[in-house]
């Protein structure tokens, strides 16, 4: 039972502020990934949240009790670091048992707990080397059954498969994954990679610079980002936006216009958009489709083809550059003059001033 | 393996010119360094007579003596170099002026008079091992050699302790005014230690520590020396260990104790080589300090063997050699973690 409960939480450095007030609950048994880009301050907030980073401002509570004054050794959170930060003087076994011996727990439990981690994270064969004799793989595995030996209330990951390559990140990942779901303990996970964050969230938080941007489960924060910084890093490729002005506003869709005078209808509510506001039309890859005329026309720049999907990169006349992802292998060759069209229920539309997204009135990827 | 060793070349084939110069400035510095140390050791073995001999001789040699019937003292053995009897070996029974009287061991009847010029002693290998057994058994060397360790081990561990402590602080918290601390430590140095000695003497003789060992070890463990080697090198231990280790519910002893010092032991080595040299080799504080032979450290007990009127140079000479013995196999153990780092090792 873990509840992790973030109130107005504030992070300085000196006079520079890094968080600034974050408010969130992590319910129990939920797998919480932070995401942003680097200096966003996703890994300061875990920090605040291990105890290894004194919080300036706000409440953390754990559990509805407040651990703000709490040292990282009495919040019962468990931690896998980036750097694994394997003790390199000890085997193995000696880095699962470390915890386990400095909250003198008996002799025979710490065994029982360390065989059982092993067998679980597959590492029973390298119980007694040490970590500079094991792949990064292994030790990856190693820093995790450190946690899990300890058996805490929360699991917090600190970008761990940063340093895999891209094979083991994968299987890893599923790793992590099956693991919570064998476990059912809180984790928080901080990544500055959407495609972790989307594979195994339960919620999604997006930060960029010290402030939550958008909290929700990882389709919520795909389909209906709040503002273009959350629309632009969920997904990848990620999206394409066009600068246009609004022409007219409907009751069930909007009507723009892009400098090159190509005309969309997108379905989102137009409260608050008055003809002639400034606008940036997005549209995710994949939802860019083409067709032989109407439509915005433009020019194949490069075309990376990989078999199962194809990805084109286009230009139009006025200098906008336009992504886009089909399934499959396609006959369209590098050069070739398209027009490229969007289906108005998988558009996005957001204000030029503030980046606000208005609400999308048909979810189309939801419906199809 | 040595020996493909020792005629590595610089570059691949043969010897080359460099090849040459780095081998003949090897063989001075080791001719320069080892010599001294040679001579001393060789020369410990040599009698009393031997180590007053002019010219010196390198090997220690004794001349050769023989009991020849009718005398009652053994006489000393000459080989004669010219005149009449060139080539023998003949026995001295006395000398007088420029003329020495000898006589044949083989048949004492018979005497014979020589020139001094003209006859060379006699000399064979011998070790005075009496040198050494005479420590023990008139200079109660055990108990100056007892004083010395005492001091040299116990500084050092408080020295290794205390300096860890500090340097960790200075290393891995971050506290106002870490950094002016830190200059403060190390401006120390700039402070020559005559400068000190006598506010330091003061202050050893209020506490009442004269004529006490502690009254050396105290005044020592501080080292600013020590506290920036072994800060710069727990600089380099990545923080994320500290942190891991604390949310292993560590408590910070627990993180110096387990984590850091572990990971120092190259920088401790370093230190504790340094310290056991500086103690064991000290001697101006000391004679200061302790004034009672029986406290005396085996560098006092080396300087009372020189008198202001004669010097003991065979117990001189042997101790000093003793006393080097400790140093050369403390070094010896030791040299291999001053090259091994282990701290990076288990990180990425």
């Amino acid at each position: 039972m873990a509840i992790v409960e973030l109130e107005k939480l504030v992070k300085d450095y000196g006079k520079v502020r890094a968080i600034h007030g974050v408010d969130l609950r992590i319910e129990d048994g939920e797998f919480c990934v932070f995401v942003g880009p680097s200096g966003c301050g996703k890994s300061t907030l875990l920090r605040m949240i291990a105890g290894l980073e004194e919080i300036s401002g706000g409440e953390l509570r754990i559990d509805g009790e407040r651990v703000n004054e709490q040292r990282a050794s009495e919040r019962g959170l468990a931690m896998v670091f980036q750097t694994y930060a394997l003790y390199p003087h000890m085997t193995v076994r000696q880095n699962l048992a470390f915890g386990l011996e400095n909250i003198k727990t008996p002799k025979d439990e710490i065994a029982r707990r360390v065989a059982e981690a092993a067998r679980m994270l597959q590492i029973e064969a390298y119980l007694d080397r040490r970590p500079k004799q094991l792949s990064g793989g292994q030790r990856q595995r190693v820093a995790i059954g450190r946690a899990v030996v300890r058996e805490p209330r929360v699991f917090l990951f600190d970008e761990p498969l940063s340093n895999l390559d891209a094979e083991l990140r994968v299987t890893m990942r599923g790793e992590i994954a099956s693991l919570h779901q064998r476990l059912g303990n809180t984790m928080i996970y901080v990544t500055h990679d959407q495609v972790e964050a989307m594979t195994m969230a339960d919620k999604i938080v997006v930060l960029r610079d010290g402030r939550i941007e958008q909290v929700g489960s990882p389709l919520d924060l795909y389909n209906e980002p709040r503002n273009s910084f959350v629309a632009g890093f969920i997904g990848s490729p990620r999206m394409n936006f066009l600068d246009a002005v609004v022409e007219t506003v409907n009751e069930r869709s909007v009507v723009v216009r892009d400098a090159s005078g190509a005309r969309f209808e997108t379905s989102v509510d137009g409260a608050g958009l008055e003809p002639g506001a400034a606008v940036s039309l997005g549209v995710r890859p994949e939802h860019v489709t083409f067709g032989a005329d109407g439509g915005k026309p433009v020019t194949v720049q490069t075309i990376e083809q990989l078999g199962g999907n194809s990805y084109l990169h286009c230009v139009a006349e006025d200098g906008a550059s336009l992504a886009a992802h089909l399934p499959g292998q396609t006959a369209i060759r590098r050069g070739d003059a398209v027009n490229v069209v969007f289906r108005p229920d998988f558009t996005h539309l957001f204000r030029k001033a503030d980046g606000v997204a208005q609400k999308r009135l048909v979810v189309g990827e939801a419906v199809s | 393996m040595a020996f493909s060793f020792l005629v590595r070349t610089r570059g691949r084939g043969r010897f080359d010119l460099a090849d040459w110069l780095t081998w003949a400035y090897l063989v001075l510095a080791v001719l320069l360094m080892f010599g001294p140390v040679l001579w001393v050791l060789l020369s410990s073995f040599k009698t009393e007579a031997a180590l007053q001999e002019y010219p010196p001789t390198f090997l220690p040699v004794a001349p050769v003596t023989a009991t020849v019937e009718g005398y009652d003292e053994p006489l000393q053995l000459f080989r004669v170099t010219a005149g009449e009897h060139e080539g023998r070996v003949l026995a001295q029974v006395r000398r007088i002026g420029l003329m020495s009287q000898m006589v044949d061991p083989a048949d004492p009847a018979q005497k014979f008079q020589v020139n001094i010029n003209d006859r060379v002693p006699e000399r064979e290998l011998a070790l005075a091992t009496e040198n050494y057994s005479v420590l023990f058994e008139r200079f109660n060397f055990g108990l100056y050699f007892w004083n010395s360790v005492f001091i040299t081990v116990v500084a050092t561990i408080i020295t290794v302790l205390f300096n860890s402590m500090a340097a960790f602080a200075l290393s891995k918290y971050k506290f106002r005014g870490r950094t002016l601390v830190f200059v403060l430590i190390v401006a120390t140095l700039m402070i020559p230690p005559t400068v000190n000695l006598v506010p330091i003497y003061l202050v050893v003789s209020q506490i009442g520590l004269v004529n006490s060992p502690w009254g050396v070890i105290w005044p020592a463990v501080a080292t600013p020396t020590g506290v920036f080697l072994l800060r710069q090198y727990m600089l380099t231990i990545p923080d994320d260990l500290l942190d891991a280790a604390r949310m292993d519910h560590a408590s910070e002893w627990k993180v110096y104790w387990r984590i850091v010092l572990p990971l120092s032991a190259p920088a401790l080595a370093v230190l504790v080589i340094f310290s056991v040299m500086w103690r064991w080799n000290e001697f101006l504080w000391p004679l200061i300090v302790l004034n009672r032979s029986e406290q005396f450290t085996l560098q006092l007990a080396l300087n009372s063997f020189q008198g202001d009127l004669q010097t003991s140079w065979a117990p001189l000479l042997a101790t000093t050699v003793l006393t080097l013995l400790p140093i050369t196999l403390v070094f010896a153990v030791l040299q291999k973690y001053i090259t091994t780092g282990i701290a990076q090792s288990g990180v990425k």
